[in-house]
């Protein structure tokens, strides 16, 4: 019964706001409407209206999935320094790290489904209803740990805010253990997802010991600069509190895990174009194009150029700890590793395909509107998510504001009542 | 406007749907049914009659013909193999047209379960440098050879070990088939595959009736629906009925070679100890069926 006041609590939250909330929560909603429609077309037709094909068989849907996965990781590996480096709101900044692993987690898993051919086919991956193929498919074991994932931040982030609702101490024996849990967690989904490519000796250009490590450290750019932009903008509207030095530490660490990455990257190239090898088409059709193709050249360069300008304004503390250069910073890192996971990771996997064969792809209208329909319904969640937390925690709202609210609006139903009693 | 219409006709069908689900929600069962199926290899010999039975009345439905729809299991101690000789195919591509034909691939979107590659006789075996769209008005052009690339049939098969719902496995003869009402559709084993042998159903697959071959299996040449994976079965319907693959038969150089590996006196094995033969990407442990050779 608790449990469902505490819902309803909070449904109440979510519907009331600014203008500048509903205009937000419009705009979100327009955009769902015009990606549903994408994804209709492609429900009834088919794949066929994206652009991929036999030869470049995964894309730009599978690349975004990889991207959120990180984002999921990365949200909640930031809970190591605020514990490490003691910055005040810990409890903050694990409930909005979750908050967050929790929609990326569910925008992953919707950017499978609309992947899959037969989505209402899902099922057959299911242990016991289905033949799931565990341990031998890394896609079993990616949907494993994501789902695991998922639960468990779901579960602590709801009973953190239930317990501040109802002005209650949380159970520490509960919490910490999953909190700690989930660190490995959040390390083992990037990872298995990096594993799901890396181990198709098929595919060359994924076949690198380095794309575990290369996929962790760009997850470490792009995951917290979502939290860097959040943090600023609940300090500016709430009570939030969060110092100065908590925010440019958080900067300082991106700045290490764009240089681990700089450098597995430039240790992978010098070692493709030193030796040579055929294995250098991958690349060189990426970063160059081949004879005609230099469609994704431009994905590349614009993911190359992004990222440095980011790491030089993180690596000078004059520009890092300038609020202006540094959000232009964060909005540049994460764009990079957007398009790098996007496009340029998925892309030459497949290109020249294992026959040699080079079908050019580049995403069609329907794969842009129906990523845009998951996004915009991921951040809606979070959007609602956030508002409930930040009214929890910030504004105090709890549940003896709601009693109160209660036997108030009963106050006035028993007085209306009263009346045709008493007249007669 | 053209998207005015599809929002027009999303409103139009969700309001069908829903009348029909009200309405047929009686007949509807067989949808249910099929939905509700279970993967093929965990089904009882009964309930694949049923199935396949079913099948059989639905075929005759939609294309007005008799159909014969078959389940039968492997042969006991056949294991087939295929051997390509690269010194006679000429790259005229009547395999892959056979196929499409004999195994009911998609006309429109076009499925080829056979790519045929030219490459240049000076770079040998070189994927880099070889061509599928090549468009001669004869065939073999000067300096070029054909290499056919169709599923390799890997005794150790990458696609089935990715497979996340295991829809797709080796059977007992070797050959590696999908179940097309279990697959759905992630395409990992498309990723897997070192051979591009494996094709998706990127839209709705059509077949023309008066094209359509009637004797079917039900792991092999029964058609497709979208969203899912095909590849070659090596003709199942056919091998295990004592045939040949079509691609064997309509070959017109005689390049194509087929046969049990566990029978001494095949002509594979023949071909095997007496020619000098190679597989395909031979350093990935993939462990072909399908070996190519130069018989002259």
């Amino acid at each position: 019964m608790n449990f469902i006041r505490f819902i309803r609590g909070s449904v109440k939250i979510m519907l009331h706001g600014s203008n500048v909330y509903y205009a937000w929560l419009i705009f979100l909603l327009l955009l769902i409407l015009w990606g549903g429609f994408g994804y209709y077309d492609q429900l009834r037709d088919g794949l066929i209206r994206t652009h991929m094909r036999d030869s470049v068989s995964w894309a730009f849907y599978i690349g975004n999935f990889t991207f959120l996965v990180g984002v999921a990781a990365a949200a909640i590996m930031l809970v190591i320094p605020a514990y490490i480096y003691n910055w005040k709101p810990i409890k903050e900044i694990v409930i909005f790290g979750e908050l967050l692993a929790v929609c990326a987690v569910i925008m992953c898993i919707s950017f499978i489904v609309v992947d899959i051919g037969n989505p209402v086919r899902f099922w057959h991956m299911l242990p016991i209803v289905g033949t799931m193929n565990f341990p031998s498919s890394m896609l079993s074991w990616d949907f494993f740990v994501l789902s695991i994932y998922l639960l468990i931040n779901l579960f602590v982030v709801t009973y953190l805010l239930y317990c501040i609702f109802y002005k209650k101490e949380y159970n520490k024996s509960i919490v910490l253990p999953l909190v700690l849990f989930s660190i490995p967690m959040a390390v083992a989904i990037h990872t298995v997802t990096a594993f799901l490519y890396n181990a198709l000796p098929a595919r060359i250009f994924w076949n690198s010991a380095l794309l575990a490590p290369r996929f962790l450290a760009s997850a470490f750019c792009s995951g917290p600069a979502i939290l860097l932009i959040l943090f600023q903008i609940l300090r500016k509207t709430t009570k939030f509190e969060i110092k100065d030095e908590a925010i440019w530490r958080i900067a300082e660490l991106m700045v290490y895990a764009m240089f681990i990455y700089l450098f597995f990257s430039v240790a992978e190239l010098f070692k493709e174009f030193y030796s040579g090898t055929e294995h250098i088409l991958y690349w060189q059709y990426l970063l160059f194009g081949i004879g005609d193709n230099h469609e994704i050249v431009v994905y590349s360069w614009s993911s190359i150029i992004m990222g440095f300008i980011a790491f030089v304004l993180f690596l000078f503390p004059q520009t890092r700890k300038n609020f202006i250069t540094l959000n232009i910073g964060t909005v540049l890192i994460y764009a990079s590793v957007y398009v790098e996971k996007g496009i340029a990771l998925i892309i030459p996997g497949f290109t020249p395909d294992v026959l040699g064969q080079i079908y050019v792809y580049t995403p069609s209208m329907t794969e842009i509107r129906t990523a845009a329909m998951i996004f915009s319904a991921g951040f809606l969640l979070f959007t609602l998510l956030s508002k409930v937390a930040i009214a929890i925690i910030f504004e105090d709202y709890n549940i003896d504001i709601l009693n109160k609210k209660a036997r108030k609006s009963n106050r006035e139903a028993v007085s209306e009542f009263d009346h045709p009693f008493i007249s007669p | 406007m053209k998207n005015e219409n599809s929002r027009r006709s999303f409103l139009k069908n969700i309001a069908l749907a829903s009348f029909a689900t009200l309405a047929l929600s009686g007949c509807d069962m067989k949808a249910l049914e099929e939905f509700l199926q279970q993967n093929f290899r965990t089904l009882s010999k009964k309930e694949k009659n049923k199935i396949i039975k079913n099948l059989a009345i639905d075929y005759k439905k939609k294309y007005g013909k008799e159909f014969n729809v078959s389940d039968k299991p492997a042969l006991e101690g056949t294991l087939f193999g295929y051997a390509l000789d690269l010194a006679r195919c000429v790259g005229c591509r009547r395999c892959v047209y056979a196929c499409v034909k004999e195994n009911n691939q998609s006309r429109e979107p076009q499925v080829h379960w056979i790519d045929v590659l030219q490459m240049e006789k000076e770079k040998g075996i070189d994927f880099a440098h070889s061509t599928s769209q090549y468009n001669p008005e004869k065939v073999p052009s000067e300096g070029h050879f054909y290499l056919p690339v169709a599923c390799q049939q890997c005794s150790n098969p990458q696609c089935t070990t990715v497979c996340p719902v295991k829809a797709t496995w080796q059977e007992p003869d070797g050959i590696v088939v999908v179940d097309y009402n279990w697959c759905i559709g992630c395409r990992y084993c498309m990723a897997a595959c070192p051979y591009g042998a494996r094709h998706f159903n990127w839209g709705e697959p059509t077949i023309p009736v008066e094209e359509i071959n009637t004797e079917m299996h039900y792991l092999g040449n029964r058609p497709r629906m979208k969203g899912v994976v095909e590849k070659c079965t090596f003709c199942i319907q056919r091998v295990r009925e004592g045939k040949y693959p079509s691609c064997v038969e309509i070959c017109p150089v005689g390049a194509r070679k087929f046969g049990n590996l566990l029978d001494p006196e095949s002509e594979i094995r023949y071909i095997l100890e007496n020619k000098r033969v190679l597989v395909l990407k031979q350093e990935l442990n993939t462990q072909p069926k399908f070996y190519y050779f130069f018989g002259i």
